[in-house]
């Protein structure tokens, strides 16, 4: 920094007309991008409250509520995102611990798998699933298997959502958990706990959970929000979620509704995501790497 | 040395709990093999499959549908996405770029927190809410089409380049995070280097700064990319059908909207889909390794 500094002072010695250019150039782009960003959520909160013949109004909010389908959707997307949290963390984090404690190729192998979907976009995987979801009627009709894919897709419940969404997580989730783990010596830790004479589950709960709590809300978030905005594979598979339900709202009447639900649910998920950036711990995968101990070092290295 | 000294800690310590964290890993192999696996199999097994006579019938293989998704309006909607997707990470590449460096040389620290909190933000979420913020700024009754009378100079926001402009903000602000830490990564030392052996600002990033950049911002491009090809739920929500893409096309072939016998050509262009993220991420892989070599 104090490097940067003194570069800085340097310039403008050296070549002071340049200077103000500089910084007029930066304004510039700074104001640009600034009234890109900020606009099109100030005009649709006009665009809600002013009505062009009552003037302001804030019906468009009251309405919401009233609205037909609102509530049961935005149960089904928080019922779903509850399900999907729960699962990727009972899967995750083990995987997680486990790929500290076991050998490099345990570590490239959960890697890898964790970066596949990556490679198969939304779309094609909900293709792939309705594919499946078409045995069931075609070749299944008279096995067990039958009343799986029918449990599959309890409209009130569809579990098929719940697999596709923790898919899509993965690779978010496993990198904010791995990140934060990279911070800790878990070998270490979970040795000295069960020196003391914790079992292996208590030296994990009681240990390294606490150790991890930033990572485990940033993984959580993240998924939350995931969850909350998706539209693809809910609506290619049929179902009304949130996301689903605002799209298919806006094919009736009420414009100014499906707008202010749009720009609540935007400042919903942006807080949440900007608590997690401010408040429970950083971005693992954005900021620059927190500075690791000498001895997760030469582990990256090796 | 190092290596050494990883490869002495691993012949002690963890080693007790080997056997355990493999077992820890199995649950997570087994969800991804059910959840993941077979829709993918499933998909590559439909895109080479047909069934002319309808559902239940024989099935016999074939690379029809492969050939099918490459030709007429669904080659159109392929080649949609492509200009759609290097356009928008061209434009992204570079205002991103911009954008970061500005923050970068600024000496507020608070600019620099809210730029990267709002960027971590915005370059995940966007989708449905996003497209219809746009749609009441810049829609038909948009608040800005109506007060500057867009309308009447022609502009529509349900166009290729209206997606551009939804695309963007998502966009950049994803760049914006792809580049900064390389950005900061940059050693004063070298301008400084460069500065006493005479060279210009603009010699500066022609032969230093630049070079010493680009695998971060091809890497960054490729990402971006990938990104604006699988979006599908922006585009869904405002132009309907009325920009060809990938992502509308395979939606529209899934809902039963095709000629007989073509029914699994929705899941070839998946296939093809799946074949350009590879690519993409085959490129951006061994990129980000090569970035980090020189931005420590």
């Amino acid at each position: 920094m104090a490097g940067l500094t003194s570069l800085r002072n340097d310039t403008s010695l050296w070549r002071g007309g340049r200077k103000p250019r500089l910084r007029a150039g930066r304004g510039t782009i700074l104001v640009v991008s600034a009234a890109y960003f900020a606009v099109p959520l100030i005009a649709s909160v006009v665009y809600t409250v002013d009505d062009p013949v009552k003037g302001f109004t804030l019906s468009a909010y009251t309405e919401i509520l009233s609205a037909d389908g609102f509530l049961s959707a935005l149960l089904l997307s928080l019922e779903l995102a509850t399900a999907t949290i729960a699962v990727m963390l009972l899967l995750l984090v083990p995987a997680a611990i486990a790929v500290r404690l076991g050998g490099p190729r345990l570590r490239a192998v959960v890697e890898v798998v964790c970066s596949l979907p990556l490679v198969v976009p939304a779309i094609a995987l909900a293709a792939g699933l309705t594919t499946v979801l078409k045995w069931g009627p075609e070749y299944l009709a008279r096995t067990p298997f039958y009343q799986t894919i029918v449990a599959l897709q309890n409209p009130n419940f569809p579990i098929v959502l719940t697999l596709a969404y923790v898919v899509m997580a993965l690779p978010l989730a496993y990198r904010a958990l791995d990140a934060g783990l990279r911070t800790l010596d878990v070998a270490t830790l979970m040795e000295a706990a069960q020196n003391n004479g914790a079992g292996l589950i208590r030296a994990v709960t009681s240990v390294i959970l606490p150790n991890l709590r930033a990572a485990l809300l940033n993984a959580t978030f993240l998924t939350l929000a995931l969850v909350l905005g998706e539209f693809t594979v809910a609506s290619i598979l049929g179902f009304q979620p949130f996301a689903v339900w605002i799209v298919n709202g806006s094919n009736g009447a009420q414009g100014s509704v499906t707008i202010a639900v749009s720009v609540l649910s935007l400042l919903l998920t942006w807080g949440l995501l900007l608590m997690l950036s401010t408040g429970g711990g950083r971005r693992p995968t954005h900021e620059p790497r927190p500075t690791s101990g000498p001895h997760n070092e030469k582990e990256g290295t090796t | 040395m190092n290596a050494n000294t990883g490869r002495r800690r691993a012949a002690t310590g963890p080693q007790r709990h080997q056997p355990l964290a493999r077992w820890a890993v199995v649950p997570l192999l087994l969800f991804v093999a059910i959840a993941f696996g077979i829709p993918a199999l499933a998909m590559l097994g439909g895109a080479f499959t047909t069934s002319d006579a309808g559902p239940g019938t024989a099935v016999h293989y074939t690379t029809g549908n492969l050939t099918a998704s490459l030709q007429g309006a669904y080659f159109t909607a392929l080649l949609g996405s492509v200009k759609l997707s290097l356009t928008t990470a061209l434009i992204s590449t570079v205002v991103g770029l911009l954008l970061a460096q500005a923050v970068v040389t600024s000496r507020h620290g608070m600019l620099r927190h809210a730029v990267l909190s709002a960027s971590g933000v915005l370059a995940n979420f966007g989708g449905v809410p996003l497209a219809f913020a746009f749609v009441a700024t810049l829609g038909n009754a948009g608040v800005l089409t109506q007060h500057l009378g867009l309308d009447k100079a022609g502009w529509s926001l349900y166009s290729f380049w209206g997606l551009v402009l939804v695309y963007l903000y998502f966009l950049v602000p994803l760049m914006v995070l792809t580049v900064i830490s390389s950005l900061d990564g940059l050693r004063a030392q070298w301008r400084e280097a460069a500065r006493n052996n005479g060279a210009t600002t603009w010699q500066y990033w022609r032969y230093v700064a630049l070079p010493v950049l680009a695998p971060s911002l091809l890497g960054g491009f490729v990402l971006l990319f990938g990104s604006a090809f699988a979006a599908y739920a922006t585009a869904r929500a405002m132009v309907g059908a009325s920009v060809p893409l990938i992502t509308l096309q395979i939606a529209n072939t899934l809902g039963g909207n095709v000629f007989a016998g073509q029914g699994n050509v929705g899941l070839a262009m998946s296939l093809d889909m799946v074949v350009v993220a590879g690519l993409v991420m085959a490129v951006y892989i061994p990129l980000q390794r090569r970035s980090a070599r020189w931005l420590v």
